[in-house]
């Protein structure tokens, strides 16, 4: 018994300590109405399990401590058959817990497939690549990546795809993830909730990238959406310090013909205008100047499978810091 | 022409004649040897990946592992363990014990039997041996088009690809063979309703084989012509459907994991009936039970594929299916604590695991229900959370089972009864090193951590959490390791293990520990469920034979099943090789020209047609000669 005792409250304390650790973010902490309502069903189906697994480990032990063989008992218990009634409760009952988790189950398979009428919500097409997520917003003109600009309290209607190998658009805290297939769309909708900057992530192998291919959902009150959705509709500002302008020569010879800086335009590589407010470099790094140097250097050295070219050995120190200064214009 | 085969006194054998044994054999028994050795061997290597794994993921952006190795430690760990560890170590008791059960010598087609044994171990060797050749699979072990395909996948998914069509021949044929064998072979008196639950899982389970590795194997026939011979079944450009892989791919993997389950519970309805000195409760509901899986099994595969935005309907169908299947799963283990009710319960090493499997697998089969739930699912897939449920079911419900099942047939196998002691420090240390690895897990998929993974951020809340779990993965390895340690001791040990060790109840403790070469001298007459057991309670000490003392018909060894194995495993290297610019003319020539793969399909048929046209009339064992000589090493 006493075994049985200790056993028992080491792992209470584990799973207490566990809980402790984990804190509630990510799905814990649901910031949209999908993600709430997807909180809902994952807290709902964990206390009918709960409930369920209370009765099944209660018998269980109390089956393995009250008829252990006690020393020198060599005789025989009973060899009982079965028991009709109890092979029907312990169908039934679960029966009845599964319909009833069915019904809520259903009911948001059905809400969460539902798409929002484009002219009530803002309306994204997004590409996943191997490794960063480019986001269009044909309804303003607008080309950008790896941030998701969005508004307060609003519908979104993501259109998905991909443009290589299957990715996974997840943001834990707004929307449960959809996969981006090549060759195929999927529109899902979500509504965002309070101003805040919530993680995304890729949630399907797609490659060396794979577990660096985040991208940021940056939710904004109403007016700093329309000022930003207005401010990418303009060009950047002309560069005007020296170094900058030597800069925007460099980026023509080696960058334009990947990165367009104005954000109607396409290009191989994420969409650069707007580029110096944005959360990260690479998807993933704080956006200060070492860490784009690093990545102008070495794009490998960042995220692994990175397809962007290395430019350490083409560029100048004097280029590098000039393109730099270029970029940091790119408002 | 047969010929007298001396059972008894037999020689001190020198190596080669105990090579040639082991390479010829087609006896039930050696080939359950050989896959539960074989089994150990890939998990091992399994294991170190995932201690790998582990070891990578310990720290916050840790840079032992680099990335593109990090994909292929994950892909292989998981092919491996899947197919090569724990689909041998189920077909290695399948092999063992199914005869033995139902009151037969051997099963239906000893031939086929070997060699469903070589492909499966020729199919892992293949897969492995990638390894070597620094050009692994790392698509995971789910190997998604087009990640997997021509265009963007690497060379070593190839090995994947023919590795695992290999193997899985060697599944589909073992298989068939069992079912033949419970269909034909039951000892008389043996009806259905009366045969042991692992006979009944087991041969659940061989149909389960039968329908659902066709499927992959279309799969994998498909990727490989998109990925060998320019074919564009999955290639987007030209009309391909990626989801298509998916579809394939989860109508076998779904069934595969009750493959993997079904006889577990086989296991422990034996292990928890014999320790508890008690019948199994509820035996009608148990087969039933079973037979709803196997059958719902089937209608569930799409589960894996909510988020792939197949719609609503679907969804909700799917979903609602899943959910089901935890009702007949549900009756299984309140079955199997009614047993535990009302027993004399003995707490061996074996009854240790099989009774740590109950709470344990029921936890795995809520966090599966919780999956079930489409639209939170999209919140759970691909994250931790998943990871931390199939660890759950596979490593506390499958691995715990094999344990049981190995510590309990043991005697009846080597002869040798496993340490107890050391039986016991395994447990202690494996299964709180298991809960310690896969419990926090299901917080950090919640907290938003994906998996495959190979590194993540520092500063979001999941650097305690990863640095526990792999704490806990070196204690399973301890465990791991305790185990082996005994199984190396029990084979210095001298073989003298009782008949009838644990008082068990069915037609396997009837016989020498170990089994003679013939299994039964004569073959029982069965009265009732737990047949051994009907006869102890009525004060006998063996049971009665079905059948006079005579000659016995045994088949005889052969090399063709190994010869054949490698006849696939050289041909596979010639299809995947065809267009590598080899700097030797003429092995490119070899290459090029298909000579190498084409040279091994001919070896195979010439095999073939040596196997149908050579007659083998086997050898007779005489009544003379019938001793309780055991399985000779």
């Amino acid at each position: 018994m006493k075994r049985w005792y200790k056993a028992g409250r080491t792992a209470l304390i584990l799973a207490v300590a566990a809980l402790l650790m984990a804190g509630c973010s990510g799905t814990l902490d649901p910031q949209g109405e999908r993600a709430k309502e997807q909180y809902f069903l994952i807290v709902l189906s964990f206390a009918i399990m709960a409930l369920v697994m209370i009765v099944v480990f209660a018998l269980f032990f109390i089956a393995i401590i009250r008829y252990r063989r006690r020393k020198g008992d060599t005789g025989y218990p009973e060899q009982v058959a079965g028991n009709h009634k109890l092979e029907i409760i312990w169908t039934v009952i679960p029966f009845m817990l599964i319909l009833f988790l069915a019904i809520f189950t259903v009911t948001y398979a059905f809400k969460h497939d539902e798409v929002i009428a484009a002219d009530e919500a803002v309306n994204i097409q997004v590409t996943a690549h191997q490794f960063w997520w480019e986001f269009n917003y044909a309804d303003y003109g607008i080309r950008t990546a790896q941030d998701l600009v969005l508004p307060e309290n609003s519908w979104v209607n993501v259109e998905l795809t991909s443009a290589d190998v299957i990715h996974s658009f997840w943001i834990p805290q707004l929307t449960g993830k959809t996969d981006t297939n090549p060759g195929l769309t999927k529109t899902v909708a979500f509504k965002t909730g309070e101003p805040g900057v919530y993680k995304g992530k890729c949630a399907e192998l797609c490659g060396e990238g794979h577990a660096l291919m985040d991208f940021k959902a940056v939710v904004l009150s109403e007016d700093e959406f329309n000022a930003w959705v207005a401010n990418m509709q303009e060009p950047a500002p002309a560069p005007t310090t020296p170094a900058a302008v030597a800069g925007e020569e460099v980026f023509g010879n080696y960058c334009i013909s990947c990165h367009a800086v104005t954000s109607d335009k396409m290009s191989l590589g994420p969409n650069l205008k707007g580029f110096a407010d944005r959360e990260t470099v690479g998807g993933f790094r704080e956006n200060n100047d070492t860490w784009l140097r690093e990545w102008i250097i070495n794009p490998q050295e960042v995220k692994p499978g990175a397809t962007m070219p290395a430019f350490g050995d083409a560029l100048t120190e004097e280029e590098l810091n000039n393109l730099i200064q270029y970029i940091r214009t790119l408002k | 022409m047969a010929h007298a085969h001396t059972v008894s006194a037999a020689p001190r054998k020198g190596f080669w004649a105990v090579l040639k044994d082991w390479l010829t054999t087609v006896d039930h028994k050696k080939i359950a040897i050989l896959y539960l050795l074989g089994g150990t061997i890939f998990f091992a290597i399994g294991g170190i990946e995932a201690l790998l794994i582990r070891y990578q993921l310990m720290f916050p952006e840790f840079d032992a592992i680099p990335a593109q190795t990090f994909n292929e430690l994950i892909t292989m760990h998981g092919t491996t363990m899947i197919f090569f560890v724990a689909m041998p170590l189920v077909f290695a008791f399948m092999n063992a014990i199914l005869p033995l059960q139902i009151g037969a010598r051997d099963v239906a087609f000893p031939f086929v039997n070997a060699l469903g044994f070589w492909l499966f171990f020729l199919g892992g060797l293949l897969l492995n041996i990638s390894w070597l050749f620094q050009s692994v699979p790392d698509a995971g072990w789910t190997a998604y088009v087009p990640l997997s395909g021509p265009d963007y996948g690497s060379f070593g998914v190839n090995f994947y690809v023919m590795g695992l069509q290999i193997s899985g021949l060697g599944s589909l044929i073992g298989a068939i063979n069992f079912i033949v064998t419970v269909v034909t072979m039951r000892a008389p008196g043996m009806t259905f309703m009366r045969m042991p639950l692992f006979v009944w899982t087991s041969f659940i389970t061989s149909a389960l084989i039968l329908f659902a590795f066709p499927a992959i194997t279309v799969g994998l026939v498909l990727l490989m012509f998109d990925r060998l011979f320019g074919a564009n079944f999955f290639d987007v450009s030209q009309g391909g459907n990626v989801v298509l892989w998916q579809h394939l791919f989860w109508i076998f993997g779904h069934p595969e994991v009750y493959i993997l389950i079904l006889p577990a519970f086989g296991i422990i309805s034996e292990v928890v009936s014999t320790f508890s000195s008690k019948r199994l409760f509820g035996y009608s509901s148990m087969v039933f039970a079973t037979v709803l899986i196997g059958f719902l099994g089937f209608m569930v595969w799409a589960h894996h594929m909510f988020t792939t935005g197949m719609g609503g309907i679907a969804n909700a169908l799917f979903a609602v299916a899943t959910m089901l299947i935890a009702i007949p799963t549900g009756i299984k283990v309140f079955n199997w604590i009614f047993t535990l009710w009302g027993g004399k319960i003995r707490f061996t090493a074996a009854n240790m695991f099989a009774a740590g499997f109950i709470p344990t697998f029921v936890m795995g089969g809520v966090t599966g229900v919780m999956l079930a739930v489409a639209p939170a699912n999209f919140q759970f897939h691909d994250s931790y959370f998943v990871v931390a449920h199939f660890h759950y079911v596979i490593v506390g419900g499958i691995v715990m089972a094999l344990i049981a099942g190995c510590f309990y047939w043991w005697p009846k196998m080597f002869g040798r009864m496993l340490d107890e002691k050391l039986g016991k420090w395994t447990f202690w240390t494996f299964y709180p090193g298991f809960h310690l690895t896969f419990f926090i897990q299901h917080f950090l998929g919640l907290q938003g951590m994906p998996r495959r993974v190979f590194t993540y951020l520092d500063g979001q809340g999941w650097n305690t959490g990863n640095l526990v779990s792999t704490i806990g993965a070196f204690l399973m390895a301890v465990g791991v390791i305790i185990f082996l340690v005994n199984v190396f001791k029990t084979a210095a040990k001298p073989a003298g293990a009782p008949q009838d060790p644990w008082d068990g109840r069915t037609l396997e403790w009837t016989i020498p520990s170990p089994v003679p070469e013939y299994n039964f001298k004569q073959l029982p007459v069965v009265r009732g469920l737990d047949a051994w057991w009907v006869e102890k309670s009525e004060g006998r000490k063996e049971m009665t034979p079905a059948e006079p003392l005579g000659p016995i018909h045994m088949p005889s060894p052969t090399i063709l099943p190994f010869l054949m194995s490698i006849a696939l495993f050289i041909s596979a290297f010639g299809f995947m090789y065809a267009n590598q610019p080899f700097d030797n003319d003429f092995i490119r020539f070899l290459f090029e020209k298909y000579v190498i793969a084409i040279a091994g399909l001919v070896m195979f048929f010439v095999c073939m047609i040596v196997r149908s046209l050579k007659d083998d009339p086997g050898y007779h064992i005489h009544p003379e000669e019938l001793e309780g000589e055991g399985v000779h090493q």
